[in-house]
């Protein structure tokens, strides 16, 4: 992955960046896939590497696929990149070690779901039982928020051939 | 140097593209079963109505991409796609509503049924489906919005 995103910076050729972007959200989902979070893996493969490579392209198709060279180093950014990174990793060193059963995450909801999953809703899978049914708020909100993203495509871009197609009153070829 | 799918001479360079076709047409069917299947088996394997909505609209892209644009509006009209993005999200919600209904609380689904396990099941099976609708219209409504616009400066 850390190779991936290194040769990333480095690609001037935005197709072989798109197709790139692609692969390594695909090594996500398999690192995802080793630390056992199939359902995360899943929508990192579905969506990271199959429907945003695609989405990028279709960006591509309308812009040109070289990236201009940039004429000299920008210092300042690179600083403040390199110090919120540093910052992070330190963070990282107060975490729990992964699959520490004493970790915070561990003690809060996380026994009661696992203990009553199967009585409360007879659902095998844990994770879907969550999602849809403890925690059936936040996906509604997911999914309206998905629903915004459409109606906001939809109302940015979507109307431009129309407008060149035809007046306000003909329709044109619709999106 | 620009790339594109849906140029014209990109469109009378697909047309030759046999093998691409053919393949095409045996697998889209294979990935809309694979849709349905994640999207009905998510209680009991991974995935859901989210994964299953991104598969099953990549199978109406992937027949955008190599068929064109134009044809593929045919097969799935805007305005089919505007329903299932609405209905969707509105069966979601309808599903609280019907909980608050039977005398629970908003999205409680153990109401929706004599036996609240049996609720549970009905609750999040439609959910799950209105969850798929709404992220299978949307994708493929971004995506066909995006195919559709003209290169700026061709």
């Amino acid at each position: 992955m850390g190779v991936i995103a290194i040769v990333l910076l480095w690609l001037r050729n935005l197709f072989a960046v798109v197709m790139l972007s692609g692969a390594f959200s695909l090594t996500a989902a398999v690192l995802y896939l080793v630390l056992d979070a199939v359902d995360v893996a899943f929508t990192e493969a579905a969506v990271g590497a199959g429907i945003s490579t695609v989405l990028m392209l279709g960006t591509l198709a309308l812009t040109t696929s070289e990236e201009k060279a940039e004429p000299h180093v920008a210092w300042g950014p690179l600083l403040i990149v390199l110090v919120t990174g540093a910052a992070l990793v330190y963070g990282t060193l107060d975490m729990p070690r992964y699959g520490d059963p004493t970790a915070p995450i561990h003690q809060h909801v996380a026994p009661y779901y696992i203990e009553n999953t199967k009585s409360d809703t007879g659902v095998p899978n844990i994770v879907t039982a969550v999602l849809a049914s403890y925690r059936g708020y936040d996906t509604l909100g997911e999914v309206t928020v998905i629903f915004t993203a459409a109606i906001g495509v939809m109302a940015l871009i979507g109307r431009r051939r129309r407008e060149s197609t035809g007046g306000p009153g003909e329709t044109g070829p619709e999106v | 140097m620009r790339w594109r799918w849906h140029g014209e001479q990109d469109k009378r360079e697909m047309e030759h593209k046999e093998i691409l076709r053919v393949i095409t047409k045996l697998l889209i069917p294979m990935i809309m079963l694979f849709g349905l299947y994640v999207q009905f088996h998510g209680d009991f394997g991974p995935g859901g109505g989210f994964q299953a909505g991104v598969i099953f609209a990549s199978a109406f892209i992937v027949y955008a991409i190599v068929f064109g644009v134009d044809i593929s509006r045919k097969v799935i009209s805007p305005s089919f796609r505007r329903w299932m993005l609405s209905c969707g999200l509105l069966l979601y919600a309808g599903v609280g509503v019907a909980g608050i209904l039977s005398g629970g609380r908003y999205l409680n689904y153990s109401v929706l049924a004599d036996n609240p396990v049996i609720g549970q099941h009905i609750g999040i099976t439609l959910i799950e489906f209105g969850v798929g609708m709404t992220v299978a219209g949307a994708m493929i409504t971004i995506f066909n919005v995006f195919a559709n616009q003209e290169s700026r400066d061709d």
